[in-house]
């Protein structure tokens, strides 16, 4: 399927332009920011400070010593003049081990209510989908993924934590992601993973990119000890 | 560690006491946004060089910021010559006054102190070739909230007990021309922005409430975001679909009231923006005080840039 492109360029800073390509969240769209994101960094080459892509855009931050704000401007319209979508068959599938456990995920009860699911149902309604990776953001490795099963939307929580657990999976609206580490957050906690999001992202190579799936796969707590996951319940972190 | 055994490159300024707020910054990481890191660094890159330039470094060469002062004292284990820069924090070497913006000696055993801002918000400290730190993803940038950074690795800011040391190289001595050092800002100073983003969803009435009377900054001012208060701004959107922040971006939550977001901003974000300050006038309200009346004036991206080129070149 080929979506409607109509490229927008604003301007975002001194020194930095936002390329838009689409108005609404769609897994069709990641084959296009991905093959945006590919041709821009070719043509930028060493005047690209900073490229971040999400779900509908891409925002350029030039080194405005090499280049001025007309040059930025023709360059994208350049590089993105052919833009073709990417193989989105090439993004990797990921499968995560989850511990899904009311001590660990203390939105389980309040999910599972909301979608009229007992909390087996939901876990196995959150385990039967391949997400996609829409965007990277908020932490380091943390990746805004979905879309979630309509059945299992749920806003974020009105007073947000101010300590979430690293590894802790939670769902907001129709989206699900993994907390790479201890942060304040306002997402719906349903489990714990042991994958190391942040030492990866540390490293510079972040386990998700935007365009790869994940898989969530429920595990007991012994599995999940065994791997070395921590299982100090949510309310009672320092 | 004992004294006696350790060899003068070991030897430092040792945090004796902690203020509210030191952390070990150079110009911040780059190239690593994709991974929703974000860029920390110096929030007033415009005093930091100045810094490092007063003693020869590379200009973005690690240095330390702080906030406020709030008793933050060091002591000297070996002789050296640092260079202050920034806000007027009443720093005092052994109960003497230390001009800013100049560097100056300090030798064995004297004792550093940092009381209170009199003018500025944030003082750099430079050491001879850059302050000792692992660097993470191409930077020492201290961002506390990624626990990226600093001595420890873990983003935190110094506290008793910490020992600085520094790269070693024989510094400079350098003075800073008087019309050229960095000044700090006074009330009612201005604040260039480069329009753009989703400026066109304000109300005309917005827009004009925007650019037309004095903000104020707000006491919830940190290094992600600091807040302006005055008029509620409205538009035709309340969110949008999380996209890339630049720095100095202004976004308006529902509530009205912008919000510029600074060095240790998250990488991306949902609410609509006015535009983005120059990074020059990041560097000015990273010196504001709360309480301090700002202007937005509105400015176009290349003659921000040539601004912008000026400034980098009186380090040249």
């Amino acid at each position: 399927m080929k979506p409607n492109i109509e490229m927008r360029i604003e301007t975002a800073a001194m020194d930095a332009l936002m390329v838009r390509l689409f108005d609404t969240i769609d897994e069709a769209n990641m084959a296009w920011v991905i093959g945006a994101d590919q041709a821009l960094r070719n043509a930028f080459g060493p005047a690209l400070i900073d490229l971040v892509p999400s779900y509908t855009t891409l925002l350029v931050h030039y080194d405005c010593q090499q280049l001025n704000h007309a040059g930025a401007l023709t360059l994208i319209n350049q590089a993105l003049s052919g833009l073709k979508p990417v193989d989105t068959q090439a993004g990797e599938l990921h499968d995560i081990p989850v511990w899904y456990d009311e001590s660990v995920g203390p939105e389980l009860p309040l999910v599972s209510k909301r979608a009229g699911l007992s909390v087996d149902e939901l876990i196995e309604q959150h385990c039967n989908h391949d997400y996609c990776v829409f965007a990277l953001g908020f932490a380091p490795g943390y990746g805004f993924m979905g879309l979630v099963d309509e059945a299992l939307t749920t806003p974020r929580l009105k007073t947000p934590r101010r300590k979430v657990a690293a590894g802790s999976v939670g769902i907001a609206d129709r989206q699900t992601a993994i907390y790479p580490l201890l942060s304040p957050g306002g997402w719906n906690i349903l489990g714990r993973t042991n994958v190391p999001l942040f030492e990866h992202a540390k490293r510079g190579e972040p386990l998700f990119r935007p365009g790869d799936k994940v898989r969530f796969r429920a595990i007991s707590r012994e599995e999940f000890e065994a791997d070395g996951g921590d299982t100090t319940p949510m309310e009672e972190r320092p | 560690m004992n004294q006696v055994a350790m060899n003068e490159a070991q030897k430092g300024l040792v945090v004796k006491q902690a203020g509210p707020l030191a952390l070990i910054q150079d110009a911040g990481r780059f190239g690593v946004g994709h991974l929703g890191v974000t860029q920390g660094g110096a929030a007033d890159w415009i005093s930091f060089r100045w810094a490092n330039w007063l003693l020869g470094n590379a200009l973005n060469s690690a240095a330390l910021e702080i906030v406020m002062g709030g008793g933050l004292s060091f002591e000297t284990e070996r002789e050296v010559r640092l260079a202050l820069t920034g806000a007027d924090l009443d720093a005092q070497l052994d109960g003497k006054p230390l001009a800013p913006n100049t560097s100056f000696k300090l030798l064995p055993s004297q004792r550093l102190v940092f009381r209170q801002p009199r003018q500025g918000l944030r003082a750099y400290l430079a050491f001879p070739g850059g302050l000792n730190a692992p660097e993470v993803l191409g930077s020492r940038a201290c961002t506390a909230r990624e626990q990226l950074g600093g001595l420890h690795e873990d983003g935190k800011p110094l506290k008793v007990g910490d020992r600085l040391t520094w790269n070693g190289a024989a510094p400079a001595v350098r003075r800073i021309p008087d019309s050229q050092g960095p000044r700090m800002p006074a009330s009612g100073c201005r604040l260039p922005i480069v329009l753009g983003s989703q400026i066109a969803s304000f109300s005309g009435h917005a827009l004009f409430q925007a650019f037309n009377q004095p903000w104020t900054v707000d006491n919830r001012a940190d290094r992600m975001g600091v807040r302006l208060t005055g008029p509620a701004l409205h538009g035709s959107l309340t969110g949008i679909i999380s996209e890339g922040i630049p720095l100095g971006a202004v976004q308006v939550p529902p509530d009205g009231q912008p919000i510029v977001l600074m060095n240790d901003r998250q990488t991306i974000g949902g609410y609509p923006r006015l535009g983005a300050l120059t990074p020059i006038a990041c560097a000015t309200l990273a010196q504001c005080l709360p309480g301090t009346k700002v202007w937005l004036t509105p400015t176009g991206a290349s003659q921000a840039q040539g601004q912008y080129r000026n400034q980098l070149a009186s380090w040249d």
